[in-house]
């Protein structure tokens, strides 16, 4: 990692064919495949897996939101609701009905491109900031009415997501070994990063780019923007799902903090940390706020101030994200 | 006078908050021609402007396009029933390449939903942009962000963008504004180039050039229309004299 970021100092230096450049070519051309390599090793990196699964789930939730906010161009403040629909639809089917893992992911999903839809037709039409206050407020919502459900377990969360070994085809894993866990939840982030990059490279992308770039243009071109952001609206809370899912097989719980206004803003702190608007900047922003938050809180009770400081030092000098100021540098020309 | 028009305003008129912009306003734009909408500063050109393009609906009347009542269809329609407009400021996505503007604007009349075919994949899209970058003179900036172009540049994208829609008619609001004389000339030959093929609607606030490239005019004055023929009969016309002395010329 370090020796590229050497080679990449003055974008001016870097001719076309320099090695660097044209290595980020074939990795862009290749993202699914890079992506699933840094992951695949990624726990091996890490202090201690459960980070490492933290990481990737934030990761997930980054990417989910990375799709309205960076590539739409509409900066929800109400994420933590999809995530929190997620955790808690699989996490209740799971620990009170017995359902199955491989239906009661797919139902959270289901779950929360639902709500998402019911909050997108409401929030929509409004625009900056009003659309982020909006969202916001309805989230709230869905925070009271998860709360004051019985079997939602109010205050306390929801206890008893207990999946302690999965099989498929044959393969079994145990969750109770983190290692194990790890590459379960690694294998739905990575159907989801294969499903992201289809959507990416599709019409709709261009759409959902066209939208964030200009809309009056856009819509002067033929697109109904109303239709195209719900649409991105529902896709996002439909990875953000899949990631509250994930999180309550992995913490054998769900947190009522997970539905928290707090939970909404960290995922805009991922998404500009890592850089809004690249296919592997959400796990870049996750891996280091989860990192410095991992490290700082060892050794301080006042871990936060130490976090804030170095999120406003990424942001003053990485103000693309350092995923993003680092894909700009190294190509100058996108 | 005899051909049936393509775009026709029936007793359209415009209120916002008590204020009239538009009052009854009786226009038929005929087909294969370029038509520009003329008046001094406040006289409802531009509100005239976005109600033919469908940003605006108007308060009272009707518009009617190749016959058919088009008052209310929202505004994304429009490119798809073939009337496509560029824009007074420059509106283009900054980001994309030339290309990339024109191809997006293609695009949206091939598919705009599709999640899982690849768009690169789509056929034919590539080349028809190309060739519209061509018919503009910006083939050799294809690769190059609309944010880099010169203003001339990007106004002629802006047209490219426009043509993507493949529009049966071309609303164009004030073309030349802000540019240069050289670049203005350039864009004159250009809009002669593609009235013909298609009907070509200007609104204009220069004289000499809109004389110069119309073969109608429709003159408003305080909201409502004071004249309408050819450049000649505007130009003996008592009333648009009158109104375009107590402005001054432009």
């Amino acid at each position: 990692m370090t020796t590229t970021i050497k080679a990449a100092a003055p974008p001016i230096e870097i001719g076309t064919r320099h090695p660097a450049r044209r290595a980020l070519r074939a990795i862009a051309k290749h993202r699914i495949a890079a992506t699933f390599v840094v992951l695949a090793v990624f726990p091996w990196l890490m202090p201690y897996q459960s980070l490492a699964i933290n990481i990737l789930i934030y990761g997930l939730y980054a990417v989910g939101f990375n799709l309205l906010f960076g590539y739409t161009g509409l900066l929800s403040f109400g994420h933590a609701a999809f995530l929190g629909v997620g955790a808690y639809t699989a996490g209740i089917l799971i620990a009170q009905h017995g359902t199955a893992w491989w239906l009661a992911i797919p139902l959270a999903i289901v779950a929360g491109c639902v709500v998402a839809l019911a909050m997108g037709l409401l929030a929509i039409r409004t625009r900056g900031i009003y659309f982020a206050m909006v969202t916001l407020a309805l989230s709230q919502c869905v925070y009271f009415l998860i709360y004051q459900l019985p079997a939602s377990g109010g205050e306390n969360g929801l206890r008893g997501v207990n999946v302690s070994e999965v099989s498929l085809l044959g393969l079994k894993l145990d969750l109770l070994n983190p290692m194990q866990k790890y590459y379960f939840v690694f294998a739905f982030v990575m159907v989801a990063m294969a499903v992201l990059s289809r959507i990416l490279a599709s019409p709709f992308g261009g759409a959902i780019e066209a939208v964030r770039e200009n809309e009056a243009r856009a819509r002067a071109c033929g697109f109904d923007v109303e239709r195209t952001k719900l649409l991105s609206f529902v896709l996002s809370a439909g990875f953000c799902a899949l990631a509250g899912a994930l999180n309550a097989i992995h913490l054998s719980s769900v947190p009522i903090e997970t539905l928290h206004y707090a939970t909404s803003g960290m995922v805009v702190m991922l998404c500009l940390l890592g850089g809004m608007g690249t296919y592997f900047g959400p796990f870049v922003g996750a891996a280091l706020l989860l990192l410095i938050q991992d490290t700082a809180s060892a050794w301080t009770e006042h871990w936060q101030l130490y976090v804030g400081i170095v999120f406003i030092f990424f942001v003053l000098f990485f103000p693309k994200g350092v995923w993003g100021t680092l894909l700009e540098r190294l190509n100058h020309d996108r | 006078m005899t051909a049936d028009p393509v775009i026709e305003t029936r007793g359209v008129g415009m209120r916002f908050q008590g204020f009239t912009a538009l009052k009854d306003v009786n226009v038929r734009i005929q087909p294969g021609i370029l038509t520009s909408i003329i008046g001094p500063n406040g006289a409802g050109k531009s509100t005239f402007f976005n109600i033919l393009s469908g940003a605006l609906r108007p308060s009272d009347g009707r518009v009617l396009f190749q016959g058919n009542d088009i008052t209310g269809t929202s505004p994304h329609q429009f490119a798809h029933i073939g009337i496509a407009k560029s824009f007074q400021i420059t509106n283009l996505f900054p980001n994309f390449t030339a290309l990339e503007n024109v191809r997006i604007g293609l695009q949206a009349h091939v598919s705009r939903y599709g999640l899982w075919r690849r768009r690169a994949l789509l056929q034919g899209l590539t080349e028809e942009a190309m060739a519209l970058l061509d018919t503009v003179g910006l083939a050799d900036c294809a690769q190059r962000p609309a944010r880099e172009l010169a203003h001339g540049q990007q106004r002629a994208l802006e047209i490219a963008v426009a043509l993507a829609a493949r529009p049966r008619l071309l609303l164009m609001d004030e073309p030349t504004a802000g540019m240069s004389p050289e670049e203005t000339r350039v864009m004159m030959d250009l809009i002669r180039k593609l009235v013909g093929e298609r009907t070509v609607v200007l609104v204009e606030h220069k004289m000499k050039m809109v004389m110069s490239i119309s073969e109608r005019l429709v003159v408003l004055h305080h909201g409502e229309l004071i004249a309408e023929g050819t450049p000649d009969d505007i130009r003996g016309n008592e009333m648009v004299r009158r109104v375009y002395l107590g402005q001054g010329q432009h």
